[in-house]
């Protein structure tokens, strides 16, 4: 790789140019640990954040880049805290080894059901994962003996941290141990989208009919993203019922699905930091619109949501990259982007605009 | 002539009570620039659909080389050589160019169901992407989203993505569609230059460029070969002047 400017004819840096790690990315990530030191009394609600952020990303992955819009992909999350919970309440209380069998579950139920889902389009691919996320639901709350149905999961005990930290009650080992899974989970999911396989996820969504024309056996790239899908969310399920020692219906239930798509909508789709972006917004606002207004507040979450959607259709970082100054339009040199996002006082914007340079902007 | 490279054996389709394709008997020889013309509404897409494995034929069965590939999804019979482009662009509008071409390499070569490798990491597939790209003059608008690009460039990129699979017969639905007549005549001079090896069969309409490209011409009525044969037998055929040629309805 060389300094000078960029030859037309190099098809190398051009690529290498999108996979890059860009510095508001890095930046994005040291601040993740800034709750400990500037809020130390919010990190429950941190770790919530980093298992929300999890959990959507494992839609984005699906939604964004391989366009399958899911109406019930509670269903990983919520068997993942089951089945977490289950295995502490056996008497395994170990959290990886917890993580590790929840994440196995979740994501053979979900190779089991990708066999329909590959098959299912459109329309009827929100009723299927709607009606999977409900038939769980209410097996879930049959199955009292087993779940404690709508009384929640009792019992649930996790031993301390690789034996060391316990689980406090200031959230201070979960929010650590949440952010942790998912940086790890993020990597997976970022060398995932800049690897063949998700070129191909991308050329799904761009163009479902073209593919098969190329030689693509689409049915198998669905099947193993949404496999892959549901064993991250699974994971994060998994997180919040060993981080909150509890495990209740809502974890399956269609508002929590509802509300994974509806965060990922808000953050942008198909971004990768769409969902973290979205997940922080979304609990901080329904935080705050809880303590100002306890009864009323889903009045403001609605607020926020039509006006995001009306003003930033491609969500808030879809919105952030308008302002990008160097158009696409421009060619190569512009979008291989030589210089380092700098801080200036107008590179901030730009820096994040630049998280989501990798994809598509859809609006036009 | 040498054994076939493609072979139909009386196709037949019909939806419902409408026959859109009916003994049809094909053979193609390698090398050859088979042109398939008729009015509208002859089946000609719906050949290139049933031979291509998007529409599964009533009867008949479709032989590849030595492999009846009759009962094959349609990307099995892109990884055997059998590659069509669409007469309406089929692209992906927010991939670029090279992604786009870097993708159907990766898909002949095995690769694409990879996960775990930055696709930077793949640089001999860049390359033949990259140089397929060059070879159909796109190579300096290749970085682009797709949907930034020109009509006509669309149009090369459909065949730059068919012969990214590395086909040996490239079934061509319109390729000048929509392109202006002045500009087509390039769009086939690329195509009149794509390896001798390869197996090409192109609808198209305007017969100035049948004539000038086609090796042989199959004009199809109703649904059924009405007559095969070279561009100076085509021409001449009492049938095809009065049922076609000369008719009112040119499509």
């Amino acid at each position: 790789m060389t300094s000078t400017a960029p030859a037309i004819g190099d098809p190398h840096r051009c690529l290498r140019a999108q996979a890059r790690w860009r510095g508001i990315e890095v930046a994005f990530w040291l601040a993740t640990p800034l709750p400990f030191l500037l809020l130390p009394s919010h990190l429950q609600l941190a770790s919530h954040i980093a298992i929300t952020a999890l959990f959507t990303l494992s839609l984005d992955l699906i939604l964004g880049y391989a366009g399958i819009v899911s109406l019930g992909h509670a269903a990983f999350f919520g068997l993942g805290a089951y089945a977490a919970g289950l295995v502490s309440k056996a008497g395994w209380g170990e959290p990886l080894t917890g993580l590790a069998i929840a994440s196995a579950v979740a994501g053979l139920v979900g190779y089991a059901t990708s066999a329909i889902i590959a098959r299912t389009r459109h329309l009827a691919l929100i009723m299927i994962t709607l009606g999977l996320g409900l038939l769980l639901h209410e097996g879930a709350n049959a199955a009292h003996w087993l779940t404690g149905g709508a009384d929640g999961l009792q019992g649930v005990r996790m031993w301390p941290l690789l034996g060391r930290f316990r689980f406090d009650l200031y959230g201070y080992t979960a929010y650590a141990y949440s952010l942790v899974v998912l940086f790890l989970m993020f990597l997976v999911t970022r060398r995932l989208i800049h690897s063949p396989f998700g070129l191909s996820l991308r050329g799904i969504r761009e163009n479902a009919i073209r593919m098969p024309a190329i030689g693509t056996p689409i049915r198998s790239r669905i099947r193993a993203v949404y496999t892959i899908s549901a064993v991250i969310a699974g994971i994060a399920g998994a997180l919040l019922a060993q981080t909150t020692e509890t495990v209740s219906l809502a974890t399956l239930d269609f508002q929590r699905s509802a509300e994974v798509l509806v965060i990922l909508i808000l953050g942008g789709a198909g971004r990768l930091y769409g969902g973290l972006i979205g997940a922080i917004v979304f609990m901080v606002a329904r935080d705050q619109f809880s303590g100002i207004n306890p009864q009323y507040w889903y009045f403001w979450i609605g607020a926020l949501l039509v006006s995001v959607v009306m003003f930033l259709p491609n969500g808030i970082l879809g919105g952030l990259a308008q302002f990008r100054p160097l158009s696409r339009r421009a060619g190569v040199p512009a979008a291989l982007g030589q210089r380092a996002p700098g801080w200036r006082a107008s590179g901030i914007l730009e820096g994040i605009a630049q998280l989501t340079s990798s994809r598509r902007d859809k609006s036009s | 002539m040498s054994a076939p490279v493609l072979s139909t054996r009386r196709l037949d389709k019909s939806f419902g009570s409408l026959v859109v394709a009916k003994d049809i008997d094909l053979s193609l020889p390698r090398g050859v620039r088979y042109a398939l013309i008729g009015p509208n509404g002859a089946g000609k897409t719906t050949l290139i659909n049933l031979i291509a494995g998007v529409l599964q034929p009533d009867a008949g069965r479709i032989v590849l080389g030595e492999e009846d590939v009759t009962r094959l999804e349609p990307e099995q019979r892109v990884k055997r050589g059998l590659v069509r482009t669409f007469q309406i662009n089929t692209l992906f509008p927010n991939l670029s160019a090279l992604e786009s071409v870097t993708l159907a390499v990766c898909e002949r070569r095995g690769v694409a169901g990879t996960w775990w490798r930055g696709l930077t990491g793949y640089r001999e597939e860049v390359d033949e992407a990259y140089d397929i790209l060059s070879s159909l003059t796109l190579g300096a608008v290749c970085y682009q989203p797709t949907r930034e690009l020109a009509y006509g460039q669309q149009r090369l990129l459909e065949i730059a993505l068919a012969l990214a699979t590395k086909p040996r017969v490239l079934l061509l639905d319109e390729p000048a569609a929509g392109v202006p007549r002045d500009e087509s005549t390039g769009l086939f001079a690329a195509i009149a230059g794509l390896s001798q090896e390869l197996t090409v069969l192109f609808i198209e309409h305007d017969m100035n460029v049948v004539f000038r490209f086609a090796s042989r011409v199959i004009v199809m009525v109703g649904g059924r070969i009405l007559v095969e044969g070279e561009p100076s037998e085509i021409a001449a055929d009492p049938r095809v002047r009065e049922g076609y040629l000369g008719g009112a309805r040119h499509g």
